[in-house]
């Protein structure tokens, strides 16, 4: 759906050249939400930004939907826009328009006559779960809903892409997660590619298939997510995926349950997209001779199975603890003896 | 009771000269508000990092603008005499004032139509962008109605300006209240003339804050 090749983009400043994107390569997929990751300053926004050619380009080209983005004449590439949307952090809605002419917006630009447009409109607000707030003001609107109107927005001309620019980066994780909910909800129902950027692990878990790690205007890593969760190969990506798996200040919170009796050998268990933790601890208790704690843990569910860390205290004899870790590794769960052993 | 204290004012030529002062404040609003947009639209435009960016354009405007805002009004009549004579045809009457009123008013009002279209947030000019918005449809259907608000409160600051300017352009023979408050008040020695034309001003005055200012909230969304 979506080519990238070569992609360079250089900024000329008062301070010299800035490479804000280096010969990035990316093929995404129709249908797949993708997300990219990385630091402020990474180069997230201005690569995004060329997919609809609000940036152009210094070198390389841009493949979406067949079409080269970047040698369309100007009504040509107006007319590419509106089958792409686009939402931002700080959704740039229109204050002196209504949700309803809002929403309406794109239709006007797209020429829809006012009848189809007031269709199209109502469909979009039941959509968004917004009813009975088409005839407020964006001032009027929590964030949550102001994004809300902008997804819908984005979605009035039925857009084969939809481009998300930090779009849940100014709001709390409770509304977040319902914006995101709202996100997958439209990539099933509609089929549409979504790509978002985003320095939050956690929007890359809860929604993405496949991610991208940028660095420096490079892509560093990318690929499913789950297998990127399973092996980071950069050091900057397991910093990214340590935010969504391990519990905060694991190790220390660990050094003090250390020190409490009745705690033999602690173990962490990685689990990867797989669901055995439901079973997992009561087949070991069932089967062994031995006490098991549970210390710590945090497991997250992505869009292709789970991923987590678990932290278990095991008491019993040598030869019981070797075939409970035995068994684990038959599960195809990670383990690891991290004290005691 | 009205006569009692002013005495010497003649009500047919008060309210004469407060219809030419209407008229004068009237259309010299409307041309201003025009092109003072018009000028402030080219300003902003023009700028840098802007749809139709152009150094050439935007000097020569902004040179315009900056020395036509800077000559005193009443020298700004005086010079303008030829000019108005050429289009209006005559010095007399309230139209001969418009030209003046009109070039005096309309560069004031574009930077302030300048400075409102740099408030609006580019993200909402690029978030058009995204969606195939053309140039027309961003300055139609984005920058004005998004700055409508302080348009609106400054054509009315524009305005009031405008209501002391018809006041001086009765120098040139336009007429209006300024007109009758020096000839008839201040030259005559009637000071009740001078007090009731300055009274009919301040509810002009009052009347253009007041509408203004509703108008101003009644668009205001933010
Ligand atoms: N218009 C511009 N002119 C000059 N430099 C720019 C411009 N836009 C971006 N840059 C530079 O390009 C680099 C990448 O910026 P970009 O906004 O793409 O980062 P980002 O990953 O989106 O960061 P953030 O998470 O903070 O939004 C930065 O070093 C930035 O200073
Ligand atoms: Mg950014």
């Amino acid at each position: 759906m979506i080519e990238l090749k070569g992609i360079q983009k250089l900024f000329q400043t008062k301070d010299g050249q800035v490479t804000a994107v280096d010969n990035v390569n990316l093929t995404i997929d129709k249908g797949e939400i993708f997300g990219v990751i990385g630091y402020s300053g990474a180069g997230k926004s201005t690569l995004i930004r060329m997919l609809n050619m609000l940036e152009r380009p210094t070198s390389g080209d841009v493949i979406l939907d067949e079409k080269d983005m970047g040698s369309l004449s100007q009504s040509d590439l107006r007319f590419a826009r509106q089958g792409i949307g686009m939402i931002f952090q700080h959704f740039n809605l229109l204050w002196s328009r209504t949700v309803r002419d809002n929403i309406a917006f794109p239709l006007e630009i797209a020429g829809v006559s006012k009848e189809e447009r007031n269709k199209r409109v109502d469909e979009l607000i039941k959509l968004v779960g917004l009813e009975g707030r088409g005839g407020s003001y964006p001032s009027q609107l929590s964030g949550g809903q102001k994004q809300r109107v902008g997804i819908a927005r984005a979605l009035a001309n039925n857009p084969k892409v939809l481009l998300c620019d930090e779009a849940t980066s100014a709001l709390d994780p409770k509304t977040t997660d319902s914006i995101l909910d709202l996100l997958v909800d439209i990539n099933e129902k509609l089929g549409l590619t979504i790509v978002l950027i985003t320095h939050e692990m956690h929007v890359i878990r809860k929604i993405c298939h496949r991610v991208a790690v940028m660095e420096n205007g490079q892509v560093v890593e990318e690929g499913d997510v789950l297998d990127v969760f399973k092996h980071p190969k950069e050091e900057m990506t397991k910093e990214f995926v340590k935010q969504v798996t391990e519990p905060e200040e694991t190790e220390k919170s660990l050094e003090h349950l250390f020190g409490e009796k009745g705690i033999g050998q602690v173990l962490q268990l990685t689990f990867v997209g797989n669901d055995v933790t439901k079973h997992l601890i009561t087949d070991l208790i069932r089967t062994y001779n031995v006490t098991i704690n549970i210390l710590q843990g945090k497991i997250s569910s992505t869009q292709n199975g789970a991923y987590g860390s678990l932290f278990i205290g095991i008491d019993g004899e040598p030869e019981e603890l070797t075939k409970v870790i035995d068994h684990i590794k038959k599960e195809q769960v990670e383990v690891e003896v991290i004290h005691g052993g | 009771m009205a006569e009692i204290f002013f005495p010497n004012v003649n009500w047919d030529r008060l309210w004469d000269a407060t219809v030419e002062t209407l008229y004068m404040t009237g259309m010299s609003v409307v041309f201003t508000f025009l092109f003072g947009t018009i000028l402030g639209l080219v300003l902003f435009l023009t700028s840098k990092d802007n749809m139709w960016e152009n150094r050439i354009i935007h000097g020569i405007t902004a040179a315009f603008v900056n020395i036509f805002r800077s000559i005193p009004f009443i020298i700004l009549i005086v010079l303008l005499i030829p000019f108005t004579r050429a289009i209006v045809g005559s010095m007399l009457g309230p139209s001969a004032a418009l030209p003046a009123l009109i070039i005096g008013a309309a560069p004031f009002y574009a930077r302030m139509v300048e400075i409102a279209l740099r408030e609006i947030d580019k993200g909402v000019i690029e978030a058009s962008r995204s969606m195939g918005a053309s140039n027309k449809e961003i300055i139609f259907k984005v920058l004005l109605p998004e700055s409508m608000p302080a348009l609106v409160s400054g054509i009315t600051v524009t305005s009031i300006a405008l209501v002391s300017y018809t006041a001086m352009a009765g120098f040139i023979g336009a007429g209006g209240l300024g007109d009758m408050a020096f000839r008839e008040g201040f030259q005559r020695r009637n000071e009740d003339v001078t007090l009731m034309a300055t009274i009919v001003i301040l509810l002009i005055v009052f009347a253009v804050q007041f509408i203004g200012d509703r108008l101003t909230h009644k668009l205001d969304k933010r």
